[in-house]
This record gives C-alpha cells, structure tokens and sequence, in this order.
C-alpha cells in the first residue's frame, strides 16, 4: 500500500462525518439540558418557599413569640433577632481575626509560611460544619455547665474566620504595590501604610468578603444545634440559650404540627430573603469594584 | 535648606523601620494569621479529648462494629460510615457528570450572553441554606420521589438489589440526591476555573486538524484538565461527606446497612446532630465524639487531596464556593 493510499483510508467516509457532526450536536443539547437541570432546583425551591410560606407571613410572624404546642398562631421575633445577635457576635470575631490575618498574609509572610497558612484555610473551610459546634460545645458548653448564645456566636465567628482571610489577602493582593512604595517614600510607618492606603483602597473588596461570610454562617444550623440550642422565649442574657431562625425552622419542620410547617416555610422564606438581600447587596458593591 | 529636608526624613525613616506601633500591627497581623493553625489543633484536640472514653472503651474495633445500642451502652460506627459513604457516593455519581457538564456548556459552548445569567443562578444555588433544602426535600422532594421517580425506578431496575425492596421515601437514595443538589455549584464552579484555565491553544490545534465540536472537548480539553477536575469532584466528595441538616431530615435516621437503597440510613453528620443533646451516659456522649473525629478524619484528609490537586495546577485560591 503506498503513502497516499494509507491517507486515503484513514479519511472517514462522508456517513462517518455526518455522524460526527451528529453526535457532537447531541452532545451540545445534552450539555444545555445538563445546565438547565442544575438550575432547576434553585427556582423548584424558590417557587414552593413562596408558594408555603408566603400566606403565613403577616404582622404577627415578626412581632410575636412561639406559641406552646397545640396552640396556633404565634411568630419568629425572636429568632429573628436571636440570629441578628449570633451574627453580630460571630462578626465580632470573626472579622478583625480574619482581616488581620489576610493582612498578615499579604503584606508580612514568608513564602512557605503563607502557603501552609492559606492550605490550611482552606481545609478549615471544607470541615463539617456540625464538627465546629461540638468542638464550641467542648470548648464552652461543658466547662461552663450550659448551652448560651455566646457559645454559638463563637461557632459563627470561628467558622468565618478562615472565610473572611481568604478573601481579604485576595482583595489586598490586587492593590498596586506601586501604592505601598509611593507610602513608604514618604515615609510613612508600615502600618499606616496598610490601614490608611491598602486598606482603604481594598476596603470595598473587604466588605464584600466578610457579607459573603455572613451569608455563608447565616443560614447555619449545625453549629448552633448544641451550642445556641434554641429558645422559645426572648434572651435577655446572653450566657443563656438564644433562638435562631434555622434552629426554630428545623424545630418545626421536624415536629408533627400542620401549623408549625407553615411556620417553618415562613421562616424559611424570610431567612431565604435575608441572604439573598446579602447577596445582592454584594453583587452591587463588586460590580461598583469592577467598573472603576 | 537641604538640611532641613533631611532631618525631618530620617526620623520618619526610622519610625518605618522599628518604631513600636509597626512591631505590635505586625505581631497582632501574625497572631491573627496563626489562629488558623491554632484552631485545626484545637479542632483535633477537642474531639479527641472528647472521644477519650469511647476509644479506650472500643479501640480501633469501634469503627468496624455495627451495633449502636444506647439501653445497654454499646456503641459502634459502622453503619455511620456506611451511610456517609455511600449517600457520598450517590451525590457524586448524580452531581459530577451534571456539574461537569454545566461547566463545560458554560466554558464551550453556551452565547456569552447567558453565561453570566447561568453562573449566578448556580451561585444563588450555593447560597440556599442547608435547612432549607431538608424543609423542602422532606415535604416536596420526598413525597414526590416515593410517588414517583422510585416507583418507576423499582418496576424497570428493580432486579438490581440497590433498586428492591419495600419504598420508604425518607431514605439512603433521597439523602444522596438531596446532597448531589447542594454539591453541584461547587462542583459546578470549580470545574469551571479549571476549564479556563485550558490554554486556548490547546483548542484552536483541535479544530486545526478538523475535529467537531465534541471531539475538540474530549480530546483536546478534557484530556488536558483532567487531573483539575478530579480534584473538583474530591473537593465535592469533601462537601458531601459532611453534609448535616438536609441529609438528617431526608435520609430515615436508621443505622442499619441494607441492599435496598430505598431503605433509610444514617450518616455520622446526621447521627450527631440528632442524638449529641440526648446522649445521657459518658459513654453514650464520648461515642459521638468519636464518631465527629471519624467525620474529621475523613474530611480533613479528602479536602487535603483536594486541595493539594487543585494547588498545583491553578496556584491556590479553589477553597470558596
């Protein structure tokens, strides 16, 4: 068989490109179809929390306490406010740890140093969020003889430690070392280099990192499960136990009354509302980051 | 004139270099980036010292015994680690040929136009709270699985074992593909930066030598990111492993390992979130310790993988959803 021959066969016949082309074809429809069922659960979700939750949603929900069982009625208020506090708590510590140390990261380390740093971030980040609230639960709840909003503030707050570093080195990376040298020409201390220019410069992208964290340990349960625990009444001291809008959702919807799942579709709802409404308020401020 | 100058630049110099407030922002930066070792210590500490009871008690026998027995204090992890596993298992086989698929729609194929429209709504699918997805998957997905899709399943694969036997609803299947939904954006995602990442060279070769569509996917981009996306799916096997909330109200709560995956299950997440504020011996509490350090281990080790895969080919930066 000569050279020319050998080509001539290995030249897929005109069936066999037709089916090429086919199967490639199918293949692109299956990939649409892939994308389009990965986006069906989001709007599946959507639609019945709106659909269950919406009618039960009224004055009361927001102003009034539980109701004991076999009572109807009755709100969320105060796991509504029991999850602003944890939150407020977690941010406590969660931000000026995690801040300071993405600064460390961007503007101090050593090479191998940050990379064990950052590795380790990262697999904080991937750790079962039920392991936080029995190591809060070891750490808190035992020695001090019971369950209290300040254990399941910590639990937030540890958690979004790693969060809120990593995305902190990542917007300080992006501020122009030209910025840092133009400080230190001055004469500027190293410190009031990183607050008053990097920083400042970053702080949107910094902004947006600790609401992604706040979203992220805002819809919680795990964590707060031994650690929080729950509480069907207001909490006016916080070593003790605290609601929390996903406790009290899966208090409900575990129980066996028809009025606590309505109750628990409506606190789904607004607790879905609240991390959306986080999320487009971050989707505004980096849009502003990417336009300048 | 000069003078002057230079006197009023030296002292600020100097304040640059050792002056007392750089020092402390300097040690109270590497303070807060240490607590990140300090805690993956505590972490481990914690439960150990937790578990203390239960691992001189049961020794390494504990991970291989099936009973889970609190009336006569006799505990074993087993069936835990089966039901992890294997509802594991199940959101991988549903999640990463979908996730994979999306991403390479997205990265390939899709008008830029609705890109972006795509990545947001799987980056809201990301965002929905784990109780949320159980509240739903216990009053609509359930139901409409045990109707439905598992009859359907049993009267055409039913001479599978994994697909006989009696249909619960709440079970080891529904707890699989209620984890598959929320492990798809990561896996979605991740997958996503690694086909980027795919030089645009690699394709324009492909097409060079006449190859379709497809054919420019799988031989020139598939092949070439295949190590990455293999460590997207270990980073979406981490994600599912540890899954609490939604796989504890869909799963059935049963420790028990069966064929059938119609049957109800138990996975550690779940068993802990359930039983930790009831457990009322010593005992009782230092098993489920050691059932959350089995979970750590495990984790730990699968998001180590991942990550040091994932490290290598696109220099970090893969941990956030």
């Amino acid at each position: 068989m000569s050279e020319a021959d050998t080509i001539a066969a290995c030249r897929p016949s005109l069936r066999q490109q037709k089916q090429r082309r086919v199967t490639s074809l199918a293949v692109t429809w299956l990939m649409g179809a892939s994308a389009l069922l990965v986006m069906t659960p989001l709007f599946l979700v959507l639609y019945f929390l709106i659909r269950e939750g919406a009618s039960s949603i009224d004055w009361n929900f927001f102003t009034q306490l539980p109701k004991p069982t076999g009572e109807t009625g009755g709100g969320m208020a105060n796991a509504i406010v029991g999850t602003l506090v944890l939150l407020a708590m977690g941010a406590v510590i969660g931000v000026p740890v995690g801040v300071m140390g993405g600064v460390y990261l961007a503007e101090y380390g050593a090479e191998t140093a940050n990379y064990w740093i950052r590795f380790t971030a990262d697999v904080l980040n991937g750790i079962p969020s039920i392991v936080w609230g029995m190591v809060v639960y070891a750490m808190l709840v035992l020695p001090f003889k019971g369950f209290s909003a300040y254990a399941g503030g910590v639990a937030l707050g540890l958690m979004m430690i790693p969060l809120v570093m990593r995305t902190t080195e990542e917007v300080l990376l992006l501020v122009p070392q030209s910025y840092r040298e133009a400080g230190l020409a001055l004469g500027i201390a190293r410190w009031k280099i990183i607050t008053v220019i990097v920083i400042k410069t970053a702080l949107k992208g910094i902004i947006t990192g600790i609401l992604v964290a706040l979203a992220r340990v805002a819809g919680e349960t795990a964590p707060l499960l031994f650690t929080a625990l729950g509480n069907n009444f207001w909490s006016h001291n916080l070593s003790q136990p605290i609601a929390a809008l996903p406790l009290q959702i899966f208090t409900y919807a575990m129980s066996a009354s028809d009025d606590w799942h309505r109750q628990a579709w409506a606190g789904a709802l607004v607790l879905m509302l609240m991390i959306l409404s986080i999320n487009i308020l971050v989707r505004l401020l980096s849009r502003g980051k990417s336009a300048s | 004139m000069a003078e002057i100058t230079q006197s009023s630049a030296v002292p600020a110099l100097k304040n640059a270099r050792s002056g007392w407030p750089d020092l402390s922002f300097r040690w109270l930066a590497l303070l807060a980036a240490m607590t990140i070792i300090v805690l993956i210590v505590l972490v481990g500490w914690e439960l150990y010292h937790g578990a203390r009871l239960a691992i001189a008690q049961f020794g390494p026998g504990f991970l291989v015994k099936s009973n889970w027995n609190p009336v006569l204090d006799d505990y074993g992890a087993l069936p835990f680690i089966y039901g992890t596993l294997v509802s594991s298992l199940l959101a991988l086989l549903i999640a990463v040929p979908l996730g994979v698929a999306t991403a390479l729609f997205l990265t390939e194929m899709a008008p830029v136009r609705i890109r972006q429209p795509v990545i947001t709504v799987v980056e809201m699918l990301a965002a929905v709270p784990s109780v949320i997805f159980g509240l739903w998957g216990v009053f609509i997905l359930v139901p409409w699985l045990r109707d439905h899709l598992f009859p359907w399943l049993r009267a055409t694969l039913g001479f599978l074992p994994i697909f006989s036997g009696p249909i619960y609803g709440l079970s080891m299947l529904a707890g699989g593909i209620i984890v598959a939904i929320m492990i798809l954006p990561i896996v979605t995602s991740v997958s996503r930066e690694i086909l980027r990442s795919v030089p645009d060279l690699q394709r324009e070769a492909a097409y060079a030598l006449g190859a379709t569509h497809w054919e420019v996917i799988r031989i020139a981009v598939l092949s070439y990111a295949r190590r990455g996306l293999f460590g997207a799916v270990v980073l979406g096997l981490g994600r599912a492993l540890g899954e609490t909330m939604a796989v504890t109200m869909v799963i059935g709560n049963r420790p028990q390992i069966a064929v059938s995956l119609f049957a109800p299950g138990y996975t550690l997440a779940s068993v802990i979130a359930n039983e930790f504020t009831e457990a009322t011996s010593p005992l009782y509490l230092n098993s489920l310790f050691e059932l959350g350090l089995v979970l750590l281990a495990i984790t730990f080790i699968v998001n180590a993988v991942a990550q040091l895969m994932l490290r290598t080919l696109t220099g970090g930066g893969t941990g956030k959803t």
